[in-house]
């Protein structure tokens, strides 16, 4: 809906946060998806963790693929360049981005049908490779721009509004991201915004491949009796093994916690995560163990939350292809040209 | 009678693949360059890492032509599997050199052709016990008996296998008693020189000898890519692979030791070209090599990067098609899937090499463009010029040139509060300004979408937006036709109202195939095309010839359809030359083809006769 217009002026004592942005700053176009729609509220959580930890907005760059999830980016951080590229192919434009210029956030949006069917392959490969991103999967179990059929995240057995029972086996990604070597992994609930934002910041401040699993309704078309994603059934079988409650680096320290229940997780660079568990046995550093504690809940219909696995030592594609430290999209013909008498060097080699 | 000739014959040798005989054939073909006389030479190889036949032609050319001649002056017959069909191609009066160990019947051979048996087998056997030694130096045993058959200067030779073994004594040492085992065998038993031979002369000059995957690798170098993303297909990989090759020994940063490029070898060619295009759109210079079925792959993501203007640079190394087929045969046979990659209106630049040297020119030349013009450029090289060793002037670059970044706004003027519009055509050239991410906090960002956007790049459904920005994508690949290389014309010399337009890798057999046609008194008009889109001399080079020929190799004209469409020309007055059966175009086929049609056309129509 292209003649909405958000209005520019606001409350002048909004909070502001360390550089002197308010949350307004933060914010996209206004959301031409359903009224109730799960995407909308992990918008927010991605605004409002951008704005938590301090970031200036054009220091991220936010892609999607296509589909309701990878429409969102047009929602939030309005003052940050987006590509809203081709079905299922987010992940490689976003190498492509990540490799030309590696000092700026990337975040990746996508949905189950972009990720999970079409967009399968790359999804694997860019996790595979490392690439140093928030990627997000906004997994509602089905196709709502095409009006209701199933994705290959819907669990068999569930049914659609239409009354079609799904008989295909459905995809975890977390389980699938796990494999692939992730290096951070998590799930969450589009309507648990206490436990998706710091997993949000989590992800941006952790260097490798961050993914997450964001469980989000879809209110016209997979929100009903007989649906695995419906608001109701996730929250009936969420199971979480932890919450994330603050994030030390950029953004400010609160420990109000007993001790004893607090984990602190000490990331690559130099920031600490501290992990709240609700599940005492539960070690997020613990690879293995992540992925059968997955399966275990998964057979008894648990859909398991927070984060999953972290990994503490986690490189980047950057480090792997052990890429200069400038950017290489700021690199001229001076760093870039051999010149002419390296080229008749050459010739001379070839006679 | 023996063919006679100096310096001017074609040598094929036909070997079973994975036998070691590519580099020995190669060392002679070094060595009668170093002897001063132009060579060219042709693999002919089957999609095979072992076990089936191969061909390595050489045709030597004291006068300098460099395109396939076609026929065989000298065969060394080394697979006994194609035998009959090689020994059937040898022109009469040609030479056969076969291995004699084992006795032939007379029916294998031919009584007008010279037959020359070395035991070679024979030979191997008695000095080497080793079967892989016995294997590897039979094939430079061969060189050494074509060096006295040839009369060729054995020194060349000793020089490029000391150059090739530096610092390993015992290898060289080896090498070098195989070849004059061969040459001490003809010495003794056999009649030598024989009718062909190679004499020392100077027509090599300072060019070079340098395959054109490598050459326009080195180009994609110096014109300032730093990121490649490819998959493995022939025959593009060797172009990536040596881009990863000049890289490591040009690009790595000598006080750090990091790298200045980042390559990645995609999963396939979806995400080769996804990840060229993300990072053309943050400001890195980036490209791909494929071949046709990639090109394939890769229309939804070209025709996104059209309409997005995104600058990425693709090599087209053109094989024969289908994807299965004929992978190891050269073809120019993706023009119209290159040049209108995609679905809806798209039109797209093309660059068409004629040889090493321009893919090198012409590889670096496609990163300005691509900035300048913020969209696709093709550089459609072709197996012929990729996968082969040419004989090409040396390449240059000119210190004081510049990277064309296009038209990237910068803080800078966004601070001083210059309008942006990503898609707002300022300067009447319809190349709009574009922002890289990450420039200003407040000023510049943008949504980068297909279409469904105005000019300021917000949302947008709207017909006269769509159709708006049409025309201007439009008015955009107008400028190009002054900015991409303009064709090169020569005249006949005399007037005459025939022309013939021709592209890549034909080059050096039309150059040839004129002087045949000139010497049988046939006059034509040439433009070689250099790119697409067309420069304007190409309608006026039409307009002043009452026919003209285009000479290319794939079945369905697909130049010559893409001169009808986009310069309106009436499909009658251009007569297709084709040439499809993934050989390379030689100059007598041309020279035939055009000589026939002409005649044809001369005839004198029946009335005039009979009145």
């Amino acid at each position: 809906m292209t003649y909405v217009v958000k209005p520019k002026f606001h409350h002048p004592e909004l909070p502001k946060n360390q550089i002197g942005f308010t949350h307004r700053d933060y914010e996209g176009a206004v959301s031409t998806l359903c009224a109730g729609c799960g995407h909308d509220s992990i918008s927010a959580a991605i605004i409002e963790a951008c704005f938590e930890l301090s970031i200036a907005p054009h220091r991220v760059a936010k892609l999607s693929g296509i589909g309701c999830s990878s429409k969102t980016p047009t929602y939030f951080l309005g003052n940050s360049h987006g590509f809203n590229s081709v079905h299922g192919r987010m992940p490689s434009v976003l190498t492509g981005a990540n490799l030309a210029n590696r000092d700026l956030i990337y975040l990746g949006v996508s949905g189950d049908g972009d990720s999970a069917s079409i967009g399968f392959g790359q999804f694997a490969h860019a996790l595979r490779r490392g690439v140093n991103m928030v990627y997000i999967v906004e997994n509602n179990g089905v196709y709502g721009l095409t009006k209701g059929q199933f994705s290959a995240t819907a669990d068999p057995g569930s049914k659609s509004k239409r009354g079609v029972v799904n008989t295909d086996n459905a995809i975890d990604l977390v389980g699938i991201a796990l494999q692939l070597g992730a290096s951070f992994v998590a799930r969450s609930f589009s309507g648990d915004k206490a436990q998706l934002t710091p997993l949000i910041e989590a992800a941006i401040e952790h260097r490798g491949a961050a993914f997450i699993d964001v469980i989000s309704p879809c209110v016209a078309f997979n929100n009903h009796a007989g649906s695995t994603k419906s608001f109701d059934y996730v929250r009936e079988h969420n199971e979480a093994v932890n919450r994330l409650d603050f994030i030390t680096g950029r953004a400010p320290i609160k420990i109000d916690y007993a001790p004893g229940s607090v984990e602190l997780v000490e990331q690559h660079d130099g920031s600490t995560l501290a992990l709240r568990k609700l599940d005492a046995e539960y070690d997020v550093h613990d690879h293995l163990a992540a992925l059968s504690f997955l399966h275990m809940h998964a057979a008894k219909g648990q859909i398991v939350t927070g984060l999953l696995y972290v990994a503490p030592e986690a490189e980047d594609l950057h480090d792997r292809l052990n890429t200069v430290a400038t950017p290489l999209n700021a690199l001229g013909e001076t760093e870039l040209c051999p010149g002419a008498a390296a080229l008749d060097k050459i010739n001379a080699g070839l006679r | 009678m023996p063919i006679e000739s100096v310096n001017d014959f074609v040598v094929q040798f036909a070997n079973v693949n994975g036998s070691g005989s590519a580099s020995a054939n190669e060392l002679f073909a070094r060595a009668v360059l170093r002897m001063g006389v132009p060579v060219t030479p042709r693999n002919i190889f089957p999609s095979n890492i072992q076990g089936l036949p191969t061909w390595y032609e050489v045709r030597i050319s004291a006068s300098g032509h460099l395109g396939a001649r076609g026929g065989v002056d000298l065969l060394v017959a080394m697979n006994p599997q194609t035998w009959d069909k090689d020994v059937a191609g040898i022109e009469p009066g040609g030479y056969l050199l076969y291995d004699c160990t084992k006795p032939l019947p007379a029916a294998k051979f031919r009584d007008d052709i010279n037959v020359i048996g070395v035991p070679l087998t024979a030979i191997c056997n008695r000095e080497y016990s080793d079967p892989r030694q016995r294997q590897l130096f039979k094939n430079i045993i061969y060189v050494g008996v074509l060096a006295a058959l040839l009369d060729m200067d054995i020194g060349e030779i000793e020089k490029l296998i000391a150059g090739q073994y530096q610092g390993k004594e015992k290898l060289f040492d080896a090498n070098r008693r195989a070849l004059h085992l061969g040459r001490d065998w003809v010495r003794t038993n056999l009649e030598h020189p024989i009718g062909l031979r190679l004499e020392r002369a100077n027509a090599v000059g300072d060019r070079i000898f340098i395959d054109g995957n490598s050459a326009a690798a080195l180009g994609a170098v110096y014109g300032g890519a730093t990121v490649c993303a490819w998959y493995p297909i022939t025959p593009s990989s060797s172009l990536a692979e040596a881009f990863t090759r000049h890289c490591r020994s040009l690009r790595v940063d000598r006080e750090t030791q990091k790298n200045k490029f980042a390559i990645i070898q995609a999963e396939d060619e979806l995400a080769s070209i996804g990840i060229v295009i993300g990072a053309a759109w943050n400001g890195a210079r980036a490209f791909t090599a494929t071949s046709g079925p990639g090109i394939s792959l890769m229309q939804e993501f070209l025709g996104l990067a059209y309409f997005a203007e995104i600058p990425a640079v693709i090599f087209d190394v053109q094989r024969a098609g289908p994807s299965t087929g004929m992978p190891t045969r050269t073809q120019q046979t993706d023009i119209i899937s290159c040049a209108y990659a995609s679905h809806g209106d798209t039109k797209h630049v093309l660059l068409f090499p004629e040889d090493p040297a321009e893919a090198f020119d012409f590889g670096a030349a496609a990163f300005d463009l691509a900035d300048r013009l913020q969209t696709p450029i093709f550089v459609m090289m072709d197996l012929d010029i990729g996968m082969n060793h040419r004989l090409c002037r040396p390449l240059t670059w000119d210190d004081g040139r510049r990277y064309d970044r296009g038209k990237v706004m910068g803080a800078a003027a966004l601070d001083a509060g210059q309008e942006f519009g990503r898609y707002l055509d300022v300067d009447g050239d319809g190349i709009p300004y574009r922002t890289l991410p990450g420039t200003h906090p407040s000023r510049g960002s943008f949504f980068t979408r297909g279409t469904s956007r105005d000019r300021y790049a917000r949302y947008s459904e709207e017909g006269t937006a769509y159709a708006d920005n049409m025309q201007r994508l439009l008015r955009k690949f107008e400028s190009a036709k002054d900015l991409v290389p303009r064709p090169l014309q020569a005249s006949a010399g005399k007037p005459t109202k025939y022309g013939v337009i021709y592209f890549g890798s034909t080059s050096p057999a039309m150059d040839e195939a004129i002087e045949l046609l000139e010497a049988k008194g046939y006059a034509l008009d040439r433009l070689r095309v250099r790119a697409f889109p067309f420069h304007s001399s190409v309608t006026s080079f039409i307009g002043e010839h009452d026919f003209v020929f285009v000479v290319e190799q794939n079945r369905d004209a697909q130049l010559r359809s893409l001169i009808v469409n986009e310069c309106s020309i009436d499909p009658v007055r251009l007569i297709p030359i084709l040439h499809y059966d993934g050989t390379p175009i030689t100059a007598r086929f041309i020279a035939r083809a055009i000589a026939g049609h002409i005649d044809a056309l001369k005839v004198t129509p029946l009335r005039k006769v009979v009145s």
